[in-house]
């Protein structure tokens, strides 16, 4: 017999109108990578969930070392030696690093907490996995791949053998991926046991040992890694063949949608400006596209462009419209979508029906509320029957799921749709298509080629540059704040953007006039 | 016999009825410890102290005599409701608005002085003060918009410096020999709310007024604002998230303000309900801040943070609390009516744990259940 770290037998878990697990069987060996495979609603976070005791199961046992064991909650889980890295952190934001990471497991000495030998460990953990991080910075200050860091040293801290990763990669940056990859195969190499999902076959090809595949709750089958390809894999997976290279015609730009001339905005963390005269242009029935390392201007700079937070200096007009201090709502209402970084910051209302997520944007228009100011109710539940199908957002409920209550992927597909169809002229996209699975990611980079061969200007923030050389028309890298090279991706390379991004390089583009 | 049992379930699941279940224990729960209490005080009128509570108005053997009591049971439970909305508003849109007490306090103060010092007609009172404790509300909101300062914090010093200064403003309309403000009934006989004929069905009980009526329709109102209106649409959206509403072109802060507007305009027009009705005159030398706003917030919660679920709260919540005087004092001090009331208004804010309970409870069974068909199906 193989000896198993973990193992979930038969998991069945049902959710309101939806088998979320449909008798699971998955056993992880003791010092593997497994990789869980599955498209946006297969069940995979919920079976992580189940045994990191979040949820009980409505049927199926699991075995830690061969013996039948109960997890009621998180602390059996932490018990047993289990730690998970959620999709969506779960870090308590008003604290720093070293208390986020302790939070539960404190020393104490006669009701005094000792945080010196804590910081010792954390330290050390930090410095042995190459887990680089400030523990007293506070988390709401930090980047996403700092918070993920945490989290991961949360798990060491507690001296866990099986950890749990549920999407690590989907918020890092190329870089910080590479770095988790290493991570993961040293803690591997160390005897600890790995659940990794994720929904990019390379990863998968890179790091695993072996690989299970779920698709709609049910289990479909497991196969070693070093006998398979990323095609049998993403077959498995969708009951097809996927393929990433989008097909496009060359772009035909026409008219000026958006000029931005100088741009500054001010930097919440630091004093210097996030964003340094920038000045840019996007035309009708072109993909421009920002490539950069995260952190680098690009959040602020949307922020300032869509009116979330104020620009220092700087015109920025749309449709030869001076919209620099419009609000926010004019902006929207005079063309602009916005698909936004952080889809549980912004992008929804968790609390909030999917159906009421989907007219976030367009609730107030005569189609959705009568003159009296009442909502027309069967006017949206329609109008978000016709999204959920034709962008096939997933959830237990249709129209009537809580958002909170969905996938992360069938999340982020129904703020897609919601942007997509409000019909823009100007569309900003930031890492529109980050957490859906190959299906999906293909379906909406269709999407966003047929808005710009509708003659709608396309903004793409993205840091992935995959995703950036395939969908570009043209492309602008963004260091520190600055433009600092502009490219056409079929006369570029992209080891040759990665100097730029990287600050190694750069060109005078536009910045003055 | 399958089918039954899982149908079964399936209404114990339901959310409204977990609300009732649940609120019925509270109910059940807090008398029985308020009867143990009274059995550790004087084991002999315990009984009848409990079934005086639970009886009120049921009190007086005589019918006519009861009617005129459950009307005025009525007229201070639309007081009561109209703060059990109050605290529901702002609740449904993320804000705890425990400054119901201080924006009651001033929707008191506001109508009274301008019934009687302004000889204003009852409506221009009652929109005074909704007026004054909407502007009141506001104030925190403002505070919470702008400065972030938490809303709970601002509501309590509101409260106390509201009440400071309604006392100060009515000492000018009080009598010259008592503490209390001058009765309507002879300071400005326009100053009432209208009976409209109310009164004739409760024995001639003339504090009967359109004020009972007015605060089901707010009820009403309030449900149907929150749930099918653009404007419900925003302001819970705002609550539950600003950034998602500000992202969407919501005017946040304007929300946030109007939310605690709206919640102090219903606490200042239940004030107004019930002073206006002349049921009580305000002695302005109270050093405490009137319990209505504060069972404002047990009712709001014993009614399942619903509009409707708050009518039957309130209604409740003032039975017992009426009732509580007809307690037997020659057995019990005097306290003991409004501490037997606490205890039950104290469970009531327990209604949430039971039901978290409750469905902990029903996963457990489930489970149980699977667990037993699923040895069957092996056997
Ligand atoms: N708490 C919940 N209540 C109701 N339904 C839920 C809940 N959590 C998950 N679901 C449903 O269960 C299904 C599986 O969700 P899960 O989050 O496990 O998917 P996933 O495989 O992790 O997808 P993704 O790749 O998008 O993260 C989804 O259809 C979702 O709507
Ligand atoms: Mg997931």
């Amino acid at each position: 017999m193989d000896n198993y770290a973990i193992e979930m037998l038969n998991i069945t878990k049902k959710f309101p109108g939806i088998i979320a697990n449909d008798n699971i069987t998955l056993r992880l060996k003791k010092g593997e990578i497994h990789a869980l495979l599955g498209e946006n609603g297969a069940g995979k976070s919920t079976l992580m969930s189940i045994l990191f005791g979040f949820y009980q199961p409505d049927g199926g046992e699991i075995k830690k070392d061969g013996k039948k064991v109960e997890i009621n909650n998180p602390n059996d889980a932490n018990a047993l030696g289990i730690g998970m890295v959620h999709q969506h952190f779960k870090l308590v934001e008003c604290f720093t690093v070293l208390d986020n990471i302790i939070l539960g497991v404190e020393t104490t000495k006669g009701g005094f907490l000792q945080k010196k030998e804590a910081r010792q460990k954390v330290l050390e953990l930090s410095k042995k996995y190459g887990l680089s991080v400030d523990p007293d910075a506070v988390i709401e200050n930090i980047t996403v791949g700092m918070q993920q860091r945490t989290e991961i040293l949360k798990m060491l801290y507690r001296d866990n053998e099986i950890l749990i990763f549920d999407e690590p990669t989907a918020v890092l940056t190329p870089q910080e991926i590479k770095e988790l990859m290493a991570v993961m195969k040293s803690l591997a190499a160390e005897g600890k046991s790995i659940l990794f999902i994720t929904h990019k076959l390379a990863e998968i090809m890179e790091v695993a040992d072996r690989c299970s595949v779920l698709r709609k709750g049910k289990y479909i089958g497991t196969v070693d890694v070093k006998d398979t390809s990323p095609e049998q894999l993403s077959a498995m997976m969708v009951g097809r063949d996927v393929s990433l290279a989008v097909e496009k015609k060359p772009a035909q730009p026409g008219d000026v949608v958006l000029d931005i001339k100088n741009m500054s905005v001010a930097s919440k963390r630091s004093k210097k400006d996030a964003v340094k005269n920038v000045s840019l242009q996007v035309r009708r029935g072109e993909i421009v596209c920002i490539a950069g390392i995260d952190g680098n201007g690009q959040t602020e700079f949307i922020y300032g462009l869509s009116g979330l937070e104020p620009v220092k200096s700087g015109l920025i007009m749309m449709n030869g419209k001076d919209i620099t201090h419009m609000p926010i709502r004019k902006r929207l209402v005079s063309g602009m979508s916005h698909i936004p970084e952080d889809r549980h910051k912004h992008g929804l209302v968790l609390d909030f029906s999917l159906e009421d997520n989907i007219v976030l944007q367009r609730y107030f228009e005569p189609e959705f509320t009568d003159k009296f100011g009442f909502l027309k109710r069967n006017a949206i539940r329609e109008y978000a029957n016709k999204l959920i199908k034709q962008y096939d957002i997933r959830s237990g409920q249709g129209p009537a799921t809580k958002a909170r209550d969905m996938s992360g992927g069938n999340q982020q597909k129904a703020i897609i749709a919601r942007e997509i169809d409000k019909n823009p002229e100007l569309l900003i996209a930031v890492q529109p298509t980050r957490g859906l699975d190959v299906g999906a990611i293909e379906y909406i980079h269709k999407q966003l080629v047929a808005q710009r061969d509708a003659g709608k200007g396309v903004l793409l923030v993205s840091f992935e540059l995959d995703e950036v050389m395939n969908l570009a028309d043209r492309i602008l890298v963004m260091y520190e704040g600055e433009i600092v090279g502009e490219f056409s991706p079929d006369k570029v390379s992209v080891e040759e953007l990665g100097l730029y991004m990287a600050g190694s390089k750069r060109m005078e583009v536009g910045a003055h006039e | 016999m399958n089918k039954e049992k899982t149908k079964k379930t399936s209404i114990l699941r339901n959310d409204g009825f977990q609300t009732v279940i649940s609120s019925i224990l509270c109910i059940l729960i807090g008398f029985l410890i308020g009867y143990i209490v009274l059995l550790v005080i004087n084991p002999k009128g315990a009984g009848d102290a409990i079934l005086a509570i639970m009886k009120n108005f049921l009190y007086y053997s005589s019918a006519s005599a009861a009617k005129k009591y459950l009307g005025t049971t009525l007229v201070k439970a639309s007081a009561l409701l109209m703060c059990a909305l109050s605290v529901l508003f702002a609740n449904k849109v993320g804000l705890f608005n425990i400054g119901v007490a201080g924006q009651y306090v001033v929707g008191a103060g506001a109508s009274l002085y301008f019934a009687i010092a302004l000889g204003m007609p009852w409506y221009v009172s009652l929109l005074a003060a909704i007026i004054f404790a909407a502007a009141l509300g506001g104030i925190s909101g403002f505070l919470k918009s702008y400065f972030n300062v938490n809303e709970v914090i601002s509501c309590i010093m509101l409260n106390w410096i509201s009440l400071y200064c309604v006392n100060m403003l009515l000492s000018l309309v009080k009598e010259s020999s008592t503490p209390y403000t001058r009765p309507l009934s002879s300071a400005n006989k326009d100053g009432l709310l209208p009976n409209m004929g109310l009164d004739k069905i409760f024995s001639n009980n003339k504090f009967v007024t359109i004020g009972v009526v007015l605060s089901v329709i707010m009820a009403v109102a309030v449900s149907i604002l929150l749930d099918k209106t653009k404007f419900g649409y925003e302001l819970k959206a705002t609550g539950m998230n600003k950034h998602a509403a500000k992202y969407c072109g919501m005017k946040e802060k304007r929300n946030i303000i109007v939310t605690m507007m709206i919640s102090g305009g219903l606490a200042g027009m239940g004030a107004a309900i019930f002073y206006l009705s002349g049921i009580e005159q305000w002695m302005v030398q109270q050093t405490s801040i009137p319990a209505m706003g504060f069972n404002g917030i047990a009712a709001a919660f014993l009614g399942g943070l619903n509009p409707i679920g708050a009518i039957f709260a309130s209604y409740f919540i003032q039975h017992i609390t009426s009732g509580g005087t007809y307690v037997d004092k020659t057995m019990y001090c005097t306290q003991i009516s409004d501490l037997m009331v606490a205890f039950i208004i104290y469970l009531c804010g327990f209604v949430f744990f039971f039901k978290l309970a409750l469905n902990k409870y029903l996963d457990k069974r489930d489970e149980k259940i699977a667990a037993k068909m699923n040895e069957g199906g092996e056997e």
